[in-house]
């Protein structure tokens, strides 16, 4: 018997990845010398860029028996995640050695949760997209959990887990129906059969409930959001760092996948789901982060918000809506590796940065890092000249587009909202005295480059977001054709 | 000269370069050549605007110096600049106030002088940007970036109440700002996608859609204005931010939301404007006679000035509101002196708060024996703030009276109190603090102004009395411009 070898080039980097993440793993086992896992890791993920680059073309590929799908907008949300990881990774490494996580295992299982983002990005089957989303989920359970005399590090791990299952058994259980009332997990397949119109719309809008619920949590949008201000808060921040970046952009792709590859012609079920989840994400993400004193906290509830914006674009079910989404996640992912950066960036010689009045009179101190600061603030509160304002307005454009010009005022009301917290970031950092007891800091210069790199992105981007939209809008069209 | 840069582009961007300039050479020990330097990047700033008032057009309404280049093609946005008759004044004003504020807070400022510099430098650019822009975007970002020195500049500097007032300052105009924003996307699909303020101009629209995007302007406009009774940020800014903060609020950002008024909501949106004109003339009147009224019983000058520029703004929407070119002109004209008239008043009171660290008129008394040169100046300002003829103040509050009684006498009745109770609030103030015995220790220790406050207030004091004697070179370059917008307003958008 003969098994047909399926084209392995369109999943090379994923290949790739997993291969060097085996071997990363050994060379530990035989070394002391953590470094060579810092430095590999650097590697792979820059190695996994090229291949990436080299191996792309413009036409979509499918391989694995059409089971894995290799696009643009594949293509370029992976080589944001790499980015975004190999920035996440630098920025955390002073915070891990001196809390003695400087491990091989940190690095092992950040590149094991790539490739599990690589598989979501690239999945074209429900169960592809499933054991992508649990790789990456297992592997960022287990990093949550990296601390483990921190009392509250595995509390928060323990919360991710019970709460991480339970989704993705909603998400499971939706799946399942789908299958019931399709006969076929592949994303394309399924599509086909729901345009042609199925008996049972009952059964199809249950499995869109549970399927969406599902996405919900791994998103992080209201109703399902009780866990990301927990987890954000609990896990050590350069975990948080990490969680609250890249994985982002494999989210994004998996709504995408799951509601637009897959459950396009059902995008009347869909749509009006996603608008309560958004305006409940905006409305709860806003309030809620006025309250909170602890920054990783605050930032959590912003995430929360931001999430429902991005849910606003993909709502919105036109292309305009698909590359404004896209737009905004990129500018999210970006805004947010500069904040949590910097907090994990603080976080030296004993001092913990997370309370909000850690960051008072910042600017006494070191201007430059609290412009930084401000300008991650500034253009999360959609700002301009920040690229954080091209998001909303690409998004806003996107829904008076479609019609949905309501909930383009809601949006912006609730930014408004949202505006006063990050104002009083900016506050603590400009306005406020500095505290007598801050700690010196030992500056570490290729952070603090890639900071600078990171904060004058956003204002560059700000200032010029065309190749961006450009990028992203190619990518959604060489996807969707 | 200047090949592939606009004037307006340079009057832009010199400033924000030679801000940013500082920041980064900047560092609090050198705090002197910062000074230097933000005097010579706001006198630069100043210099490059000087062509677009002697190069300028009078005889035509187009917009002129016109700069266009892609921006954002997907989106259609355009880095797309131009001035008429109306924007242009108000680059000139803005650039001279930011020389003036560059020197009054020469030797005052000791703490993060870069920073301060810096900052009113990135701010003068970006408000000429709002004056110059003839994209909805390229507008929108303007009018929004300049909240964000304005507000560090009132958290920073300001006085003990700073955090709040500036924490309310960039709130309430966020809110007008963002629902703008939702207008500005409506307009770019309902005009076929173009964010091209003249090409709104010419977009028919129904009437709920004209409503709507009034009140979407309103918002924006009106808080900025700001109108009662969205003028509550305005006396808690004034009062905690620092003297320069204080000139620029009152001198130029006020100007902006007037400015939309004319640029957005009477052009885009005319048959809504003649629809709600009961509305604004309503307002404009209560912020005339009541603010007026409030502002009587101040005991802190900054507030009392504060109240009386919110009385003076509603002049220039009671103008603008009248539909007739005397009205739209003295409401401009009343913008630029009230630029001068404030911009002088503040910093006379920061002149007093330097010597004697109190804003408040009970502290005060007898100045004129220890700062003659001073009272001098302040009466001058005084007068002109109560509109007394041969000063600025009056040729811009008679005009827009006489326009209002072309439409309305009992308009023109409740406008026209404005001189009394302008003139009741601002001479008793100036009684209390100038005149009578030396109050106090502190008063008698009073030095009289140095040069270089000299030198400030004297250019002010030009300024008013020049445009109050012989306004003809104010109104000339407006002419063509206001009456083309006022010929266009009169056209319904209905009917198209």
């Amino acid at each position: 018997m003969m098994f047909p070898v399926p084209d392995l080039l369109p999943a090379l980097p994923e290949i790739f990845v997993l291969g060097m993440a085996c071997a990363i793993l050994l060379v530990d086992v035989f070394t002391r010398e953590r470094n060579y896992a810092y430095v590999l890791t650097l590697a792979t993920l820059l190695g996994a860029a090229a291949i990436t680059v080299f191996t792309s073309v413009p036409q979509v590929q499918t391989t694995f028996g059409g089971q894995f799908i290799d696009d643009a907008m594949g293509d370029v949300l992976k080589l944001m995640a790499y980015l975004a990881a190999m920035t996440a990774v630098v920025y955390s490494r002073n915070y891990l050695g001196e809390r003695g996580l400087f491990k091989g295992e940190f690095f092992v299982l950040a590149l094991f949760a790539v490739l599990g983002m690589m598989v979501m990005i690239s999945a074209n089957h429900f169960l592809v997209l499933y054991v992508g989303l649990e790789l990456l989920s297992l592997s960022l359970y287990a990093m949550v959990a990296l601390q483990r005399e921190s009392k509250q590090a595995t509390e928060a791990a323990m919360k991710y887990f019970v709460l991480g299952a339970l989704a993705s058994g909603l998400l499971l259980y939706g799946m399942s129906m789908l299958y019931g009332l399709t006969g076929t997990l592949e994303l394309p397949r399924m599509a086909a059969i729901l345009q042609d119109g199925v008996k049972d719309t009952m059964i199809l809008a249950f499995g869109i409930v549970f399927i969406v619920a599902g996405l919900g949590f791994k998103l992080g949008v209201a109703p399902f959001h009780m866990w990301v201000p927990d987890i954000y808060q609990g896990a050590p921040s350069a975990v948080t760092l990490f969680i609250g970046t890249a994985p982002k952009l494999a989210a994004f792709a998996f709504t995408m996948r799951l509601l637009v590859d897959g459950l396009h012609p059902a995008v009347g079920d869909w749509q009006g789901m996603l608008a309560i989840m958004a305006v409940l994400s905006l409305a709860i993400g806003n309030l809620a982060a006025i309250m909170q004193t602890n920054i990783k906290r605050m930032l959590a509830y912003s995430t929360i918000s931001h999430m429902g914006f991005l849910l606003l674009g993909i709502l919105s079910g036109t292309f305009a809506g698909y590359s404004a989404a896209m737009f905004y996640v990129i500018a999210y992912v970006l805004m947010s590796l500069g904040s949590f950066g910097l907090v994990v960036y603080l976080s030296q010689n004993g001092l913990e940065a997370e309370h909000l009045d850690d960051f008072k009179g910042l600017n006494s101190r070191h201007p430059w890092l609290a412009a930084l600061m401000a300008i991650l603030m500034f253009s999360m509160a959609g700002i301009p000249p920040f690229v954080g304002f091209y998001a909303k307005l690409a998004i806003l454009q996107s829904l008076v587009g479609a019609g949905f010009l309501w909930l383009a005022v809601v949006a912006v009301m609730f930014s408004l909202i949202g505006a006063f917290y990050y104002l009083r970031v900016v506050k603590i950092l400009y306005f406020d005295a500095p505290r007598a007891d801050a700690p010196a800091m030992t500056p570490a210069f290729d952070i603090q480059a890639l900071l600078s790199a990171n904060g004058l992105a956003v204002l560059a981007l700000g200032i010029l977001p065309q190749p961006l939209i450009t990028l992203c809008t190619y990518a959604m069209q060489m996807t969707l054709q | 000269m200047f090949e592939g840069i606009g004037l307006i582009s340079l009057a832009i961007w010199v400033p924000i370069l030679a801000g940013v300039l500082i920041l980064v050479t900047g560092g609090d020990k050198n705090a002197d050549g910062q000074r230097t330097l933000a005097l010579i990047g706001s006198v630069l700033g100043f210099l490059v605007a000087i062509p677009l008032w002697t190069g300028f057009d009078a005889s035509t309404s187009a917009m002129q110096f016109g700069e266009a280049a892609e921006w954002v093609p997907m989106f259609n946005i355009h880095y797309r600049l131009g001035v008429d008759g109306i924007s242009m004044p108000f680059i000139l004003l803005n650039s001279f106030t930011t020389v003036l504020v560059v020197l009054a807070g020469w030797e005052v400022i000791k703490d993060k002088v870069a920073q301060y510099m810096a900052a009113f430098l990135i701010q003068s650019g970006l408000l000429n940007g709002v004056f110059g822009a003839l994209d909805g975007v390229l507008f929108y970002v303007f009018f929004e970036a300049m909240l964000i020195p304005l507000y560090l500049i009132i958290g920073m500097w300001g006085g003990p109440n700073r955090v709040y007032a500036a924490i309310k300052f960039f709130l309430y105009t966020l809110l007008g700002s963002l629902l703008m924003l939702v207008a500005l996307v409506y307009l770019y699909f309902q005009s076929g996608g173009s964010f091209e303020i003249l090409t709104w101009h010419k977009l028919p629209l129904a009437m709920t859609a004209q409503i709507l995007l009034f009140v979407a302007f309103f918002f924006a406009f009106a808080v900025k204005v700001p109108m009662w009774p969205v003028h509550t940020w305005l006396p808690d800014a004034h009062v905690e931010a620092p003297t320069g903060g204080s000139v620029v609020l009152a001198a130029i950002t006020l100007k902006v939301g007037a400015y939309g008024f004319l640029r957005f909501i009477l052009p885009i949106v005319p048959d809504a404007a003649h629809e709600l004109t009961w509305l604004i003339v309503t307002l404009s009147l209560i912020a005339v006679v009541y603010i007026g009224l409030v502002a009587l019983v101040q005991a802190d000058m900054k507030k009392l000035i504060a109240y009386s520029s919110i009385a003076h703004m509603g002049f220039v929407t009671l103008g603008f509101f009248l539909f007739n070119p005397l009205g739209v002109e003295g409401g401009l004209i009343q913008m630029i002196s009230h630029g001068f008239v404030s911009a002088a008043m503040f910093l006379c009171v920061g002149v007093m708060y330097d010597r004697v660290h109190s804003r408040q008129i009970a502290d005060y008394g007898g100045v004129a024996n220890t700062m003659p040169r001073f009272a001098a100046f302040f009466m001058l300002f005084a007068m002109a703030n109560a509109g007394l003829p041969a000063t600025s103040g009056f040729v811009g509050e008679f005009m827009v009276v006489l326009g209002a009684v072309q439409v309305n006498f009992w308009w023109a009745f409740l406008a026209a109190t404005t001189l009394i109770f302008g003139a009741a609030y601002t001479l008793w103030m100036v009684k209390r603090v100038v005149f009578g015995p030396v109050a106090n220790a502190h008063v008698a220790g009073m030095k009289d102004i140095n040069s270089r406050e000299f030198v400030v207030l004297g250019l002010l004091a030009l300024c008013v009395l020049g445009m109050g004697v012989y306004p003809l070179p104010f109104t000339e370059v407006m002419h063509a411009s206001v009456n083309n917008l006022l010929e266009h307003v009169a056209h319904s958008k209905l009917a198209y």
